[in-house]
């Protein structure tokens, strides 16, 4: 890989964070997809920080029990909030 | 301006990721409730001063942050680890690409991504200093902007992007160690 070419892999990967964050300005943004039209290695690795992150947002779900469901509504119906019953918001059995 | 009433309706929707933040912020399920109806508590209070057409989804959650960085921090019993490894860019991606010459092919780095449980990613993510699991928390699992997770902290812009940085790398360092100890992941 000449000079060039590995500067701008560095470049890219530089931004890596920024580009999937969607937090760079168009023509940057432009530059880095351009850049990965053409380096394969870099596609690669931007693919898997993109994998990685989908599936680190995917393991961490949690289901709210249902007695903390309640708990919160009945807290909040103590300060005199909504009055008309549970309004069909208890979750069902 | 929206009723109190409106209130339920629009924020319980939200209830189910705020629990899985509160959870990864404390790190145990009573604190996890606790500021869970705390926040549910104050946003109730004060519904009257969120706009409606804004995001109610960052409004909570910016109630949710506050709340533990202002209470929960002052409980804490021992003192918080300030700062993490830092690890090169790229971390476990460099670190698997040596699965690829060992047998699966190409997609080998994503199953061994697909190999880790629930638990130990949340393990993972809960293994960071406070301030930067906040950062990560809040921009990789909810999607938050840079500049919504600089209103929520109360920090710079550019204090959130060398939190999220250096953070997630410290989350892949610990990724690949957890691979380490099941054998999923060979020494390179």
């Amino acid at each position: 890989m000449d000079e060039t070419a590995h500067h701008k892999c560095a470049v890219a990967v530089e931004r890596l964070y920024h580009f999937l964050d969607h937090e760079l300005d168009d023509a940057s943004a432009a530059d880095v997809q351009r850049h990965l039209d053409d380096c394969l290695p870099c596609l690669e690795a931007f693919d898997f920080e993109l994998s990685l992150r989908v599936m680190i947002a995917c393991k961490c779900r949690d289901q709210v029990p249902e007695m903390v469901w309640i708990r919160i509504w009945k807290a909040i119906q103590g300060e005199g909030g909504p009055e008309e019953g549970n309004g069909g918001m208890l979750p069902s059995e | 301006m929206a009723s109190q009433a409106t209130f339920a309706a629009q924020a319980m929707e939200h209830m189910g990721s705020l629990y899985g933040a509160a959870l990864r912020m404390t790190r145990n399920p009573a604190d996890a409730e606790d500021l869970l109806q705390e926040t549910y508590l104050k946003a109730y209070r004060s519904f009257a001063t969120f706009q409606e057409g804004t995001n109610l989804k960052a409004w909570l959650y910016r109630i949710l942050t506050n709340t533990f960085i202002n209470s929960y921090r002052a409980k804490k019993r021992r003192p918080e680890q300030t700062d993490v490894e830092d690890v090169e860019d790229l971390y476990l991606y460099h670190r698997l690409g040596g699965l690829e010459a060992a047998a699966a092919g190409r997609s080998a780095e994503e199953e061994v991504l697909d190999s880790f449980t629930d638990d130990e990613v949340k393990q993972a993510l809960e293994a960071l200093p406070e301030q930067f699991r906040i950062a990560v928390l809040l921009a990789d699992v909810e999607g938050f902007s840079y500049k919504e997770i600089a209103e929520m902290t109360d920090v710079p812009i550019g204090t959130v992007m060398s939190r999220l940085h250096r953070g997630r790398r410290a989350l892949q360092k610990t990724l690949f160690d957890f691979g380490m100890e099941r054998g999923l992941v060979g020494e390179r």
